[in-house]
């Protein structure tokens, strides 16, 4: 049996730098399809209302480790097999996708009504209104609610070890499997993923703290 | 300016009628407005008096009659289907509107509150958008306020700001929904000086108000309105030393 040495740590350090690459693209790709959806959500048009509002609905109603399997498994045995950090990268993103689309509609909803009235009746249009007027506050109030899913979508990274992708929590079992030091692997994985995570929990409620004082 | 027997009403409303859902707010409501005039909207809470405003400026749509403002009509048709925001727009070209909460944009500095629709609808340079904000400032005496942000300002300072918001775009008519409402007795005579002001300019309002004594001194015609319709009205002395209904002398009984 090998002992866990400095190897080790550095191949933890490596895979580390696989979850925060894909907990960038989920975000990434989270946002890119969170945008949308916020604005389907508020819009005026009732198909594209329901619409979004069904697909969040299916989302948040599902495991993401399904989401992974059928973008993986599933997927492959309908013929297109995906590498597995595509998979991955996709199955974050449906799930960061609807989540953020629900977050940010929350927040856009935040902005008083009348606020888009004055607007109108400076004669703005309703793009200007959105533009210059509504979305600013709404992003005000987004960031520490976005920032604090950040979180979550980090530690949510950890699920792609299931389909094979070597990620932290996949490089920790990789390791144990090898050396057997269960509690000093998997002590060191969550002390590299609090890492992560930390800075993005004290961003989110300083932002917090910010916005409520600017208020 | 004196008001010109010839040329038709700057503001003609005719026969409108306004339900929210169930409950007919407004009940077949008709005035006319000249050019200079001020007109004051009394009336117990729940009258329809804000709602007749909004109606006014297309913010509600309106389920029967007929609105011509500056020569604008908006009839209810117009605000159903795709005409709607167009009317609209044109409609507030003309139509100036201050609320009871002042409703300041608040990540924006007053300049920027001003200059915002100069720019962005009047598609005025910068420069020229800015000559104008201190311009509107000034006349609400607030120039040097310029570069605050709303949450800066007392509620009385927000609410000059919001009508000199209003103002730059030179309205042809404002409609001031209840705008000291919301503020205290020693605020409310600052926005008042600023409203008598734009009246002695001319300028043609209808306002909402529970500020009796303003509203006698200044109006030039009283519409007292009483479960969503016109119940009585004309000339603003004659309303006040004279009132026919009973339901009027109610209402003066309790405010004054």
């Amino acid at each position: 049996m090998v002992q866990f040495n400095s190897v080790h740590v550095l191949y933890l350090f490596e895979a580390a730098k696989w979850t925060i690459a894909l907990s960038l693209i989920a975000f990434t790709g989270g946002a890119v399809l969170g945008v949308p959806l916020a604005l389907a959500r508020v819009s005026g048009f009732k198909m594209l209302r329901l619409a979004a509002a069904g697909y969040i609905q299916v989302i948040q109603g599902t495991p993401l480790l399904i989401v992974l399997f059928l973008s993986y498994f599933g997927l492959s045995i309908a013929g297109y097999r995906l590498d597995p950090l595509v998979a991955a990268g996709l199955s974050l993103t449906l799930y960061s996708g609807a989540f953020l689309g629900e977050i940010w509609r929350g927040c856009i909803e935040a902005v008083p009504r009348t606020q888009g009235e004055a607007a109108d009746c400076l004669g703005l249009s309703r793009l200007q209104q959105y533009i210059y007027v509504i979305l600013p506050q709404a992003m005000r109030i987004a960031t520490p609610l976005t920032v604090g899913f950040m979180v979550q979508v980090v530690k949510s990274t950890s699920l792609a070890s299931i389909i094979g992708f070597v990620e932290l929590s996949r490089a920790g079992q990789i390791i144990n499997n090898s050396t057997f030091q269960p509690f000093l692997v998997f002590a060191l994985v969550g002390a590299i993923y609090f890492v992560i995570c930390y800075p993005l929990s004290v961003a989110s409620r300083r932002l917090e703290r910010r916005f409520h004082v600017a208020r | 300016m004196s008001p010109d027997s010839a040329a038709p009403p700057l503001v003609r409303v005719a026969g409108l009628v306004k339900w929210f859902g169930a409950v007919k707010v407004l009940d077949g409501v008709s005035f006319s407005l000249e050019r200079g005039q001020m007109i004051a909207v009394l009336g117990r809470s729940g009258a329809g008096k804000s709602t007749l405003l909004r109606c006014i400026n297309g913010l509600e749509p309106i389920q029967a009659g007929e609105i011509e403002i500056c020569g604008h009509r908006v009839a209810p048709l117009d605000l159903i289907g795709l005409p709607r925001r167009q009317n609209r727009r044109v409609l507030r070209q003309d139509v100036g509107m201050v609320f009871q909460s002042y409703n300041l944009f608040p990540h924006l500095t007053v300049e920027r509150n001003i200059t915002l629709a100069l720019t962005l609808v009047q598609k005025k340079p910068r420069r020229e958008a800015r000559e104008i904000a201190i311009q509107v400032l000034t006349q609400v005496g607030l120039v040097d306020r310029l570069d605050a942000y709303p949450e800066q300002l007392s509620g009385g300072q927000q609410q000059r700001v919001a009508i000199a918001r209003s103002l730059a775009l030179s309205p042809q008519v404002m409609l001031l929904d209840e705008v000291t409402s919301a503020l205290d007795p020693e605020l409310t005579a600052e926005v008042l000086k600023v409203m008598e002001d734009l009246a002695e300019r001319g300028m043609t309002m209808i306002i909402v108000t529970h500020e009796m004594g303003f509203a006698r001194r200044l109006a030039d015609v009283v519409l007292f309105m009483h479960r969503g319709k016109v119940w009585e009205s004309g000339p603003t002395e004659e309303i006040f030393a004279d009132p026919r209904t009973s339901e009027l002398r109610q209402f003066i009984a309790s405010v004054l």
